[in-house]
């Protein structure tokens, strides 16, 4: 079966708002830019299938798939929409590329979080309508009370989370795709307002506007498009339970499910010393850490004290979110999981610019859709066959 | 097929269809999915994957639904991804669920369709005025009875088709609805019946529409190897097919549905099928209004353009007819959950082709058959073909 490959990235933001652009002009955007870098193919000629990665709340609209193929050149092609992260729409690529029947896959995602006017009541809408959803409230309140039984289990203090903050937003000012880049301290981070005990204003990724499309080809195509493909090792995804009573509020199951799965495919047995660097979701600071231990980077209860030697910096041992992550780029909603893999991307391909890690040649991407799921997803990308 | 991986569906089940069960979506789904495995014999550690379909999140009130959805699904702890393509979606899940097997990554992958429409209160129809574009359409207050009597209305002057001949399908397929035990609206209607019939939007009347629906519908789908270990008679996925039109439906000719050929044309090459008309023994084209399955017969390419209504007229159509359409039913007779409705009509040819449909049974012992779902702003095609 073919191997599969990343032959094109186009990425518009992320930023705070985009009052100049709709989604569609976003969408259009980031196509465009994709196309180009994939050798400049065409989209009605040179792509068999478009996956668009879209929540219909997020949208605004009941059957978002509606509103997608003119802006990509998919009018009368064949396109769909997978309701989930970006990620789960590269998965769906992979797989339809290793079939043998399709060649050449757009995948899709966007966030236009600046038109939602009331994001928080949406998250309360993913909440079961009957046990949780009453008990009202900022649903960030699961945020809240799951570090707290993460910081209690695994004895990580509340200075470790902070120091994930300070790292994933000093890295972001060396990214020109992000939007809250910034040199705070964890003194700073420590004294942020605490909005869901123990969980601090500063220790939570702001929404930002961005769109990102990727073009993914089989060996075949791939040698023919780029120089640098990035070739999709292994890729793995699960769901925990959508039940807050019953899953593991400590461990994050459904990553490392989802970690065992991309490892397996991609031969990887001690991802510390297999892979560079990592792209990790911490949507929350301490989510970076819960992540770090289901991915198996480290023991468990470990990411705390291996974030505060600075292990995990850019020049560290293992840099972790070198893009900034979503504290520092912003929370791109369903196109998370692409910003994560985008970055994996450009530094195996040696375009990081000022946050290029040496001789990089194996990342790792992780996502999580957020609130109040337990589903993730885990790509092992390299630069090398 | 030339060294790519086959894909069989060895189980189905769908629950009943009725305008408001008492189940939540969950149960619902978790009572398709065991059906399912039943009967393919095998059950839930044996499965590696799961593909949910499920319409707009507006009907549940749910945001990601698909997440609500995981644990009814059989997905506690599995790899799962809910695929969405309006009313396309209860065939497209399967075409999912394929390729999550051909590509070598899994032995075995679960396909749930569900549909839980009675939650959107007082009708689910006030769920569909979130479809349309919010600047340009949304303020007209337009409905789906609206649009589809405008293409209804294009399709019957462009082949001069009279409304007896439509109404012919309506009578047809809630007649073959009283064999179906999930039935929602099987009767023995006339033509006279649909014709007089409260008019809704000229020229669609009452009994040219199917209502609206709770349900869900599953099927368990494996590779080669696993397909031989359970089961003699194997349903291969032959053939898969889709195709998306432009946003701007105001912009095309509607009496055809180009996207629907697109994508009968791509599951046709792949199944290695040339002449549909000879080669296919019994369609499910998606019947959500009669005139639709009329319109679908012809992107399906079972037929001329406009030829279907004098196919429907002679009788072909029927179970006993040279092409057999909608035996189960349809969603005229059977009611339609969305994406439950379109995966029923997967279930159907399967339980066709195994020679298990029971009274519904077609003769002459069909070998291939298609089914097909339709989405979007009348815009998405969605095609299967399926062998024995």
């Amino acid at each position: 079966m073919s191997d599969v490959a990343i032959v094109g990235v186009g990425c518009v933001g992320f930023r705070p708002i985009t009052p100049e652009l709709s989604y569609k002009e976003l969408m259009y955007e980031a196509a465009v830019k994709a196309y180009e870098d994939a050798g400049g193919i065409n989209p009605r000629e040179d792509v068999d299938v478009f996956v668009t990665c879209a929540e219909d709340y997020l949208e605004g609209f009941s059957i978002f798939d509606e509103f997608v193929p003119d802006q990509l050149g998919a009018a009368l092609r064949h396109l769909f929409t997978v309701s989930g992260d970006g990620m789960l729409g590269l998965a769906t690529a992979y797989m339809l590329i290793k079939t043998g029947h399709f060649d050449t896959v757009v995948v899709e995602a966007h966030s236009k979080a600046s038109d939602i006017l009331t994001y928080m009541d949406i998250v309360q809408f993913g909440l079961d309508p009957i046990f949780n959803r009453p008990l009202g409230g900022h649903p960030y309140y699961i945020a809240g009370l799951e570090m707290n039984r993460y910081l209690h289990d695994t004895c990580t203090t509340e200075e470790q989370c902070a120091q994930v903050v300070v790292k994933n937003k000093k890295n972001a000012i060396l990214n020109p795709h992000a939007a809250y880049g910034a040199d705070v301290t964890v003194d700073q981070v420590l004294c942020s307002e605490r909005l869901f005990h123990p969980l601090k204003k500063l220790e939570i990724s702001t929404p930002a506007d961005g769109c990102i499309v990727m073009v993914l080809a089989s060996e075949k195509v791939a040698e023919k498009l780029t120089e640098k493909p990035v070739w999709v090792k292994g890729v793995g995804w699960c769901t925990e339970t959508p039940s807050l009573e019953t899953r593991d509020w400590t461990r994050a199951v459904y990553t490392r499910l989802a970690a065992e799965m991309a490892y397996k495919t991609a031969k990887i047995t001690n991802p510390w010393r297999e892979v560079d660097f990592a792209e990790i979701h911490d949507l929350f600071a301490y989510k970076e850490l819960q992540h770090m231990e289901a991915l198996k980077l480290c023991d468990y209860g470990e990411a705390g004290k291996l974030t505060e030697e600075g292990l995990t910096a850019l020049n560290g041992e293992f840099p972790v979110n070198p893009s900034g992550g979503l504290l520092g780029v912003g929370y791109g909603l369903e196109a998370s999981g692409l910003q994560k893999v985008l970055e994996v991307v450009l530094q195996l391909r040696g375009e990081a610019g000022a946050r290029q890690i040496e001789d990089a040649e194996v990342g790792l991407a992780h996502t999580w859709r957020g609130i109040p799921t337990a589903t993730g997803v885990v790509a092992v990308l390299s630069n090398t066959k | 097929m030339f060294g790519k991986k086959r894909v069989a569906i060895v189980g189905a089940g769908v629950t009943l269809f009725r305008r408001n069960l008492k189940e939540t979506g969950k149960e619902l789904a978790y009572h398709a999915a065991k059906m399912a495995l039943e009967q393919a014999g095998m059950e839930l550690c044996d499965i590696q994957s799961v593909v949910m379909g499920s319409a707009p999140d507006a009907f549940d009130g749910v945001h990601m639904k698909g997440e609500y959805l995981a644990d009814g699904a059989g997905a506690y702890h599995k790899p799962y991804t809910r695929v969405f393509v309006g009313g396309g979606t209860g065939v497209f899940a399967p075409l999912a669920g394929w390729w999550h097997i051909a590509s070598g990554q899994f032995d075995t992958c679960l396909v749930v369709c569900e549909e839980k429409m009675s939650s959107c209160y007082p009708h689910p129809q006030y769920a569909f005025t979130t479809i349309f574009d919010p600047i340009l359409e949304r303020p007209i207050g337009m409905n789906l009875i609206w649009i589809f009597a405008l293409e209804m209305n294009r399709y019957m002057h462009k082949h001069n088709v009279k409304k007896e001949d439509i109404a012919l399908v309506s009578v047809k397929n809630k007649q073959n609805a009283l064999d179906n035990p999930i039935a929602q609206l099987a009767a023995n209607i006339t033509v006279e019946d649909v014709l007089n019939s409260e008019i809704m939007a000229w020229p669609v009347q009452r009994l040219d529409v199917s209502p609206t629906s709770d349900g869900a519908a599953a099927a368990v789908l494996v590779s080669e190897d696993v397909a031989k270990e359970v089961t003699d008679n194997p349903v291969w996925i032959d053939g898969v097919g889709w195709c998306i039109d432009s946003t701007h439906w105001t912009n095309r000719d509607l009496y055809y549905p180009d996207y629907v050929e697109y994508a009968a044309r791509m599951a046709y090459k792949m199944a290695g099928i040339k002449n549909p008309p000879k080669e296919i023994d019994v369609a499910e084209p998606y019947d959500p209004f009669d005139y639709k399955e009329l319109h679908h017969m012809e992107g399906l390419l079972l037929c001329k353009k406009g030829e279907a209504p004098k196919l429907t007229r002679e009788g072909v159509t029927q179970r006993d007819g040279d092409l057999p359409t909608c035996p189960s039913g349809g969603l005229l007779g059977c009611g339609n959950p969305i994406a439950a409705a379109g995966m029923m009509k997967v279930c159907e040819i399967f339980w066709q082709l195994r020679g298990e449909a029971g009274k519904r049974q077609v003769p002459g012992d069909p070998r291939t058959g298609v089914a097909q779902a339709w989405g979007d702003l009348m815009q998405y095609g969605s095609v299967i073909v399926l062998r024995r």
